[in-house]
């Protein structure tokens, strides 16, 4: 196995696990962590492929892609933060307003 | 502003002025002042300026004063425009409108003294008189519409003034209703006029139809449409019966509205548009027939009716259709003659009536008055007099316009028939039967009346004599004054058939002998206790049922029109259209939704994990149908 493959299969895995930890986990903060594992695999996937193709751009996407991430959970996190405050639980199923 | 603009906006202000201002000081001592200087002295400024527009226009040799107000919109190359126009005809009606208008506005300020809603009053009547001057004012048949809607306006609102009682709130929506109906066929004769001639300037109409070739449409059609507008404004048959009803508003207003001025309109548009009427024979004949016949049947009518107020309306209908008679055989001018004589001596006869109404407090059965003329002297010979004039007694006014009438009737040659002067002959003949039979009863005789009102029997007060008394002197000259021969340059009188010439001075001598006649009649049957007549009641029990059920045409019409439309309404209308097919419609949608709803919002559970999941087996199962597909 070279090393594009292992690299891919790395970003598989990490996709995988994010998935599933965002599928079983309940704890609103621990699924958010899961979706940044879900972001990174996809991040790194994208640079093994701009590796292969020999293309610097993949690269200077990754970055603009963290500066889009870390924005995206600073807003998450204070809004997590709100919801606790007013439930007093991290409990994803406390929060079923919309339940039909 | 021109002088013709200020004749017409001086009642709007007045409208404005009392019934917006004043409707909030009531109560206070000074508003009632406010009111009544107001609403008095508008209408007498707008009566002197229209005497200065008179003068103007015979200064200027008849030609017609013109004024443009604005354009109210331009549709192709006509504009239709809001302006006036003063010519001898509207000289003639803006005169009588102002002026009895103003009489009854200062006999109202002692009529209706007591009267809570003073201000309201006085605003509405004169929003009438401004809507009134926008219909003999109007150049164009557009803005004598819009005038002849307004005053139907003004009408329904002054029968209806005391609503509190539910009978006089139908009174006036009766009114309202029935002369849609009217409204309606006037409409299509100006859609059509519009269509055939490209405008609606009177004037260039009636050159239109006067010249040759003729506009391309039948001048019958457009005359009968039109004529039906008149029969509902101006109480024929079939629309006359709400006219009667009327008389459920005060009694100022039924003289000024209901007798005098807006009645009259339908004349007056007839005569205003002769050159269409002067080119349709068969319109005329329509005309002149409906004109006789609702004579004769009202007049019929008014031989039995009890209330002085409904003898009054039934004469007041029995009189338009004297004017229609003449509009029928082509006597244009002599209409308008009658309605200026009739606006005399009716205004007077219904001013009378008012003030006999007031001294008994509020009696208005006939049988129950009787002797008054010792009591009430001013009102007796003021009454006295507008009776003789239209019984037709010479030298009154009325001899003169009616005397006109049966002539034509007889002699045109646009339609003169012996069966029409026959009826309007016995019909004149009876006008003065039922009227003398009023005065009898109500000022002859021993006294009849309740004692509780016998003992407040008083003259009324010097604001409604006064009127009475002006009243009386002009039912008594007016006919001196040949509105006839001043109107003949701009109305033609009809010719004379040549063998009926002769015919001229027995036809006087006749009405004069039907008027004595009335006067006999009446005397002799009423006379002492009024034996006579009772006999000959007794005697055609049958026939004076079908009279004082004024031929029960309220009952077929109710029968015929009301109760089928009710029915319709109420089963095709709300049961079937509205509640089974629109509310239908829309409760069934609405219930769809929910139900729809209630299924699909189970998937909805509220678990961030499903939510997930089913992205995933999706995402999964589109990347899957991909690889497979493409």
């Amino acid at each position: 196995m070279d090393k594009t493959q292992l690299l891919i299969a790395l970003a598989l895995t990490l996709f995988s696990l994010g998935l599933v930890g965002v599928i079983v986990r309940r704890n609103l903060l621990v699924m958010l962590m899961c979706m940044e594992l879900m972001l990174n695999g996809v991040n790194l996937s994208l640079v093994t492929f701009a590796q292969e193709a020999g293309a610097a751009v993949g690269a200077v996407l990754v970055f603009l892609i963290f500066v889009v991430a870390t924005a995206e959970i600073a807003i998450a996190i204070p809004i997590v933060l709100l919801l606790v405050r007013r439930r007093h639980t991290l409990d994803a199923d406390a929060y079923a307003d919309l339940k039909g | 502003m021109g002088t013709l603009t200020l004749i017409a906006l001086l009642p709007l202000a007045g409208f404005l002025l009392n019934g917006l201002l004043a409707t909030r000081l009531s109560g206070h001592p000074f508003g009632k002042r406010f009111v009544t200087v107001v609403g008095c002295g508008l209408p007498i400024l707008a009566f002197l300026l229209a005497i200065r527009a008179l003068v103007e226009l015979r200064a200027g040799g008849y030609v017609p004063l013109q004024e443009v107000v604005f354009t109210w919109a331009t549709i192709g190359r006509e504009p239709f425009e809001v302006a006036f126009h003063f010519d001898r005809l509207t000289a003639v009606m803006v005169l009588i409108v102002t002026g009895v208008g103003s009489l009854i506005h200062v006999y109202s300020t002692g009529y209706m003294r007591d009267d809570e809603s003073y201000a309201r009053y006085f605003s509405y009547l004169n929003l009438f008189l401004f809507f009134m001057l926008m219909l003999v004012l109007g150049r164009s048949l557009l803005v004598l519409f819009v005038g002849w809607e307004g005053v139907g306006l003004a009408s329904y609102l002054l029968i209806g003034f005391w609503f509190e009682d539910p009978e006089k709130a139908a009174a006036g929506k009766k009114a309202f209703i029935v002369n849609r109906i009217g409204d309606a066929g006037f409409l299509l004769g100006m859609f059509l006029l519009y269509t055939a001639v490209g405008t609606l300037d009177m004037d260039r109409i009636n050159a239109a139809f006067l010249a040759t070739p003729a506009p391309a449409v039948s001048a019958t059609l457009v005359g009968i449409l039109l004529f039906i507008g008149a029969t509902g404004k101006s109480a024929q048959i079939p629309l006359y019966v709400w006219l009667p009803d009327a008389m459920a508003g005060p009694t100022p207003v039924s003289a000024l509205i209901h007798a005098a001025t807006m009645v009259t309109a339908g004349v007056y548009m007839c005569a205003r548009l002769w050159g269409i009427f002067a080119s349709a024979a068969g319109a005329s004949e329509l005309i002149a027939w409906t004109g006789v016949l609702t004579a004769f049947v009202a007049a019929t009518i008014a031989l039995v009716q009890t209330d002085i107020k409904k003898v009054l309306a039934y004469s007041t209908v029995s009189q338009l259709g004297f004017m229609f008679v003449a509009i029928g055989v082509g006597a244009y001018g002599v209409a308008v003659f009658h309605l200026y004589t009739h606006a005399f001596f009716k205004a007077c006869l219904f001013l009378g009536a008012g003030s006999v109404i007031h001294a008994l407090s509020g009696e208005q059965d006939i049988r129950k008055m009787g002797g008054l003329r010792g009591k009430i002297p001013v009102t007796f010979w003021t009454f006295a007099i507008a009776t003789a004039a239209i019984a037709g007694l010479p030298p009154l006014s009325g001899f003169f316009s009616k005397d006109e009438i049966l002539w034509f009737a007889f002699a045109s040659d646009q339609g003169g028939s012996a069966g029409v002067f026959a009826l309007a002959a016995l019909t004149a003949l009876m006008t003065a039967f039922y009227m003398f039979r009023l005065l009898w009863l109500v000022f002859f005789g021993a006294s009849r009346l309740d004692p509780h009102a016998a003992a407040h029997v008083h003259e009324s007060p010097l604001s409604m004599t006064g009127v009475l008394a002006i009243l009386a002197v002009l039912s008594a000259i007016g006919g001196f004054l040949s509105i006839p021969h001043f109107l003949e340059p701009m109305l033609p009188l009809p010719g004379i058939q040549p063998s009926r010439a002769g015919a001229h001075v027995p036809i006087v001598v006749m009405s004069v002998l039907l008027g004595l006649a009335g006067l006999a009649g009446a005397a002799w049957f009423f006379a002492g206790k009024g034996e006579r007549a009772e006999a000959v009641k007794a005697r055609f029990a049958g026939l004076h049922r079908i009279l004082s059920g004024k031929y029960f045409v309220d009952e077929l019409y109710d029968l015929v029109i009301n109760r089928p439309l009710l029915w319709v309404s109420e089963n095709v209308f709300l049961k079937l259209s509205d509640r089974a097919l629109i509310d239908g419609t829309l409760n069934g949608l609405a219930a769809l939704a929910q139900r729809t709803s209630g299924v699909m919002g189970r998937l909805q559970t509220g678990h961030l994990h499903l939510y997930v999941l089913l992205a995933l087996v999706g995402t999964i199962a589109v990347l899957f149908w991909g690889w497979r597909h493409v």
